[in-house]
């Protein structure tokens, strides 16, 4: 358990390697240059008085409270603005000094409520500690002359309050949302005694450009922006270090608490991933942990269309085991399979791959990588020889030129989006690849310097029209290709991209995207400095997205972008642990550590550990799993943390899988979609009741730890086991550290990983191991994982999914801020605020020649199946393009997307699929269907309530 | 005038015409409410999007100078002078008089959409203290009489 309230040094610490000696209150002391005297101070223990300054923002200079007396030097300077300098000689109290102070707190005291006792920060409040520091011991001014006193409150946002009559005008939540944060939604209003914080103009937060990231109420001193669950609960009393849940940032958060509640999630000032910041979604929405559609009692049925049974631990899982054992006598030993869950622990999605290899025994383990990044895996693998990101988050700060291609860091991986931002900011350059206009593209003081605004389903044509000019114009790094790269690999792919069908003004045709503009960007990320590249779904979710992922690495190589500090090749991956699973094991052709099932040696290194022999053929995907399910000859799943029957396409053909199948188990924390079609239910526990960890998109492994029990008494790994052991293959874990242990003896990657290792670092990146035991930041350092460098060609071809005059239109998905993928969390949480329905953005021009209007109920048809949403008429999308977000389950955005997948992983074609829309009265069949099977299922479980 | 008479054409176009001058922030405010006399709030969305800006980063300067307003002015502004010289001819007998003759404070427009008074301080005019400017135009030596003389003449005009 750690502190409450971290040390807060006043101004962030100074990156000078350079130091400076000085004098403060007679004791000397070191520090880089740079840094601020009150930071100095800080460092030895003496705390100045402050309010306006806090060491995640600039300092301000602005509250006056922090003044020191500079020997030799003129008056009263503010220590939080005052840079040391070497042999200065500092005092920061004396009779002066405090009477200054003393003044001040009289004047901010004389405009402040006198409720400590029943304020929400009483107990935690700074400028009650400040009071108190300073010695305040009346105000002689009175409280009766003009105050803020009666300033309206604004409860706006759901999870925090904005309290002006309680505000001091510090600036600190405005300085959070532009520096941290970089929304710039906070201003202050009017100037002198007037002065007020307003979010947008003088509006309330929900009304504002805020995104409720929680920054400011991070960085105010008072109660002033404070969390609605502080107001409710009181202040914490512990806290205890752990790792968010939701995107594949992996923010470290303290979860605050009374008892085994959640007061509240604080982002974790000491977090490798995000240094104190956080989005709406870690921060804030947690709630659905204690939801009350909770399922915390394990339940079975014979059939689908049967009622509930809910039963003990032991008898759901010896009827599961049973039903495992009956069908793999009957249908044989592949006829069973199991997914583990990239939003469970690294121990957990290891201890499933390991029932389904050891005790079913046959390799027919996935995991939901395969509809999201598992091109990421093979195409990285197959050219720089590591299926991983090469860089640290924080690697993106030394980047002159950033490549954005199919992501939408605010909205899908919004801390990691800011610190961009901040980059940008800075200076750095921007290209953006995408069909919508994201909100990269133009937002507050960020701009993209071009936007090539592709037709979806022609990356490749456009990656290879970059390399073109990369190529063709002498701006490959000759050096680095020489020294770093497989030569013959290298010279087969300059020709073939040196061809004039793949120059920008032959691929034009494609993608829709103007040749010069092209020809500017390629130049531009060639030869700018450290160009980086960011990557998202946009570029797997196709047909070619390995074809993609292979194009992005050829580019880095070529123009040396590889091996260093802001520079790499950078997949931003979905979930939390999606990294961590595939790593683990999931996928079925690999062992853990990406260790082919036909590789001898692997196989004989987990046969002696686990004491089975293995399967030497790959076992089945996902999708392998759906037809063999419909054909008859696979009947049985175990399905951790996934909600294929919502998050995979051609839901139709999903059902009718799950349908045929004689035994479904869904462990999860919800009844969702797959539930609704499963035989066994076994309760799941959330990220708050379990340890374990987590490994995020930089290769980032950090701490999962418990902060309350399992509601419904296990750990998601220990069900595992009970499973294991009831299907006769022993498990005998007695703690996550036990399985961690095991990972680390047989993965040459996490050999130095332990959570003593993180207890003592916070985080550790892999490789760690002997040659690298405290981690590897940066990958590829003065040598491919893979030795050389391999350069792949990458012809284009475009997907089978072509529109037509039936279906003119082409519709691609993507994410928003506030929900989270399936929503089976987000859902479940105030965040449904922003975000309550999912919408069809539509280009203005297509929606006149279809007589809609913004808020028409329009069906989308394709080749698949129709649903009906409501439509959002907008320029952000271009005209033949259609976009929509797929986070609730009635939208069935999946029942119009097809079967059509990645050549080299199955990774299905979510981002193009050829639509025609049109302006309805009702729902769809589908969704009707949905609806009545939905209320089915509901009473299910109400009549297991009603016998339990 | 409702918030929503502007003309949005027009402010398009000055917002374009400044836009790529370096802190053409306060140009463009200026040019606006040179124009409409006001700076309509559902014009700061346009402000911002031009200039790369958030919509509070354009309503806090226009709020900081007190110059600036967000809602139409009466037919006539008078400017009261409230810097030192003015204060000490008198400056103070004028303001008094000025806002309960008018009814109104500071910042705020006569009912009947006539005047609207605001404070400046200094108008450059010291040497005819206490001064006071209408719709641009600097009057110096105003007693409360003259204030009244001249407010009558402006009726008179409308």
């Amino acid at each position: 358990m750690s502190l409450i309230r971290d040390k807060d040094y006043g101004t962030p610490a100074s990156p000078s390697e350079k130091n400076v000696t000085l004098e403060i209150d007679g004791f000397k002391v070191t520090v880089p240059e740079g840094t601020s005297v009150m930071r100095a101070a800080s460092s030895i223990g003496i705390e100045i008085p402050k309010l306006c300054a806090t060491d995640s923002i600039d300092p301000f200079g602005s509250c006056r409270l922090c003044v020191c007396q500079v020997e030799g030097g003129r008056g009263y300077p503010a220590s939080c603005t005052t840079p040391v300098s070497q042999g200065m000689k500092v005092q920061t109290e004396n009779a002066k000094l405090n009477q200054i102070r003393k003044g001040i707190m009289e004047l901010y005291i004389s405009d402040h409520p006198l409720d400590c006792l029943t304020c929400p920060s009483n107990g935690n409040c700074e400028l009650q500690d400040m009071a108190g520091t300073v010695g305040l011991r009346e105000v002689r001014y009175g409280y009766e002359g003009k105050n803020h006193l009666k300033s309206e409150k604004d409860t706006s946002n759901p999870y925090f309050t904005f309290d002006p009559s309680k505000c001091i005008v510090c600036s600190r939540c405005v300085r959070a949302c532009e520096e941290t944060q970089g929304t710039f939604a906070l201003t202050i209003d009017g100037r002198g005694f007037d002065s007020k914080i307003s979010p947008g103009q003088n509006e309330a937060f929900m009304d504002s450009e805020c995104v409720s990231c929680g920054a400011c109420v991070q960085a105010c001193p008072t109660a002033t922006l404070m969390e609605k669950s502080v107001y409710q609960k009181g202040q914490p009393d512990h806290s205890i270090i752990t790792t968010c849940a939701y995107c594949g940032v992996g923010c470290s958060f303290k979860a605050e608490m009374k008892g085994a509640e959640v007061v509240r999630m604080v982002p974790d000032k000491n977090g490798q991933a995000n240094h104190g910041h956080s989005c709406v979604k870690g921060r804030f929405a947690f709630g659905y942990a204690t939801h009350p559609d909770r399922l915390t009692t394990p339940m079975i049925r014979k059939s689908i269309h049967d009622p509930w049974q809910k039963v003990s631990w032991e008898d759901a899982i010896n009827y599961a085991a049973s039903e495992f054992k009956r069908i793999q006598e009957k249908y044989g030993r592949y006829s069973v399979g199991g997914l583990t869950s990239s939003r469970c622990t690294n121990e957990e999605a290891y201890l499933v791959q390991k029932l389904v290899r050891a005790a079913f025994g046959n390799n027919n383990v996935d995991t939901c990588a395969r509809v999201c990044h598992s091109p990421t895996g093979y195409g990285l693998k197959q050219t720089l020889g590591e299926s991983a990101g090469t860089q640290t988050f924080d690697s993106v700060m030394q980047s002159d030129v950033i490549l954005v291609i199919g992501a939408n860091p605010t909205d899908g991986h919004p801390v990691f989006g800011s610190l961009m931002k901040k980059r940008l900011r800075e200076g750095a350059k921007l290209i953006v690849a995408d069909p919508r206009e994201i909100d990269l593209v133009k937002s507050a003081h960020v701009k993209a310097e071009y936007h090539l605004k592709l037709r979806p389903g022609t990356n490749v044509a456009l990656v290879n029209a970059l390399a073109h000019v990369i190529v063709t114009e002498g701006l490959v790094k000759e050096d680095f290709v020489n020294e770093r790269c497989d030569i013959d690999s290298f010279n087969k792919w300059r020709d073939f991209v040196a061809q004039e069908r793949n120059s920008p003004e032959a691929s034009e045709i494609h993608t829709g995207v103007a040749a010069q503009k092209v020809r500017e960007a390629a130049r531009l990320y060639a030869s700018a400095g450290n160009g980086a590249i960011y990557y998202g779904l946009g570029v797997t979710e196709h047909s070619q997205g390995s074809t993609t992922v292979i194009g992005i690495a050829n580019l880095a190589m070529a123009t040396g972008n590889v091996g260093r500090e802001g520079v790499g090749v950078n997949p931003l991956r979905g979930q939390n642990n999606v990294q961590g699973s595939c790593d683990m094991g999931s996928f079925p052709h690999e062992l853990p550590g990406y260790r082919h099932v036909a590789d001898v040696t692997t196989r004989s290194l987990f046969e002696s550990v686990w004491g089975v022999k293995l399967e030497a053929e790959p076992g089945l995907r996902i999708p392998n799993m759906f037809a063999a399910a419909i054909d008859g000859s696979f009947k049985g799943l175990y399905c951790e943390g996934e909600d294929i029957a919502q998050s995979d396409p051609n839901t139709q053909h999903v059902q009718e899988a799950l349908e045929s199948m004689e035994c479904v188990v869904v462990q999860d924390l919800f009844l969702n979609e797959t539930a609704k079609f499963a035989h066994v239910f076994l309760p799941g526990a959330s990220f708050l009741e379990k340890t374990g960890t987590f490994t995020n998109a930089e290769r980032r492994i950090s701490p999962v730890r418990r902060v309350m029990p399992p509601k419904a008494g296990y750990e998601d790994w220990e069900v595992t086991q009970m499973l294991s052991n009831a299907l006769g293959y022993a498990m005998d874990y007695s703690s996550a550290k036990e399985i961690l242990d095991e990972i680390a003896s047989l993965m040459p990657t996490f050999k130095g990983v332990s959570f003593k290792k993180l207890d003592e670092q916070g985080s550790v990146q892999w490789p760690c191991n002997d040659e690298a035991p405290d981690g590897t930041p940066t990958m590829h350092i003065g040598q491919f994982v893979r030795g050389k460098g391999r350069f792949m060609p990458t012809e284009y071809v475009p997907t089978s999914e072509r529109t037509t005059g039936k279906y003119p239109l082409i519709l691609t998905t993507g994410r928003i801020l506030s929900q989270y993928n399936v929503g089976a969390q987000t859902r479940r949480t105030d965040n449904v605020a922003w975000h309550s329905e999912d919408r069809l953005e539509i280009h203005p021009h297509d929606a006149e020649d279809r007589g809609i209007v913004t808020g028409d109920k329009v069906a989308i048809r394709s080749r698949a199946g129709v649903t009906v949403l409501h439509t959002l008429v907008t320029e952000r999308v271009q005209p033949g393009v259609v976009y929509t977000t797929f986070h609730f389950p009635e939208s069935g955005a999946n029942v119009i997307t097809t079967d059509n997948s990645d050549w080299a992983t199955n990774c299905p074609e979510y981002k193009v699929t050829a639509v025609q829309v049109e302006k309805v009265a009702g729902f769809s069949q589908w969704q009707n269907e949905f609806q009545a099977f939905t209320e089915e299922q509901l009473s299910m479980l109400e009549k297991a309530t009603a016998a339990g | 005038m409702s918030q929503s008479d502007w003309d949005k054409d027009a402010v398009t176009q000055l917002i374009d015409s400044l836009k790529d001058k370096p802190g053409a922030m306060l140009p463009i405010l200026h040019g606006i409410q040179d124009n409409l006399g006001y700076i309509p709030k559902d014009s700061v969305p346009l402000i911002a999007k031009a200039l790369n800006v958030s919509r509070a980063e354009v309503h806090g300067v226009i709020t900081f100078y007190h110059y600036f307003r967000e809602s139409p002015p009466g037919k006539h502004t008078i400017h009261l002078c409230r810097a030192e010289s003015c204060q000490s001819m008198n400056g103070p007998r004028l303001e008094a008089h000025a806002k309960a003759k008018l009814g109104i404070e500071y910042h705020e427009t006569t009912t009947d959409g006539n005047f609207s008074l605001e404070p400046v301080y200094c108008l450059g005019n010291c040497g005819c203290s206490p001064a006071m400017s209408i719709n641009g135009e600097v009057y110096g030596r105003v007693s409360p009489e003259r204030f009244d003389e001249i407010l009558d003449e402006l009726r008179g005009q409308a």
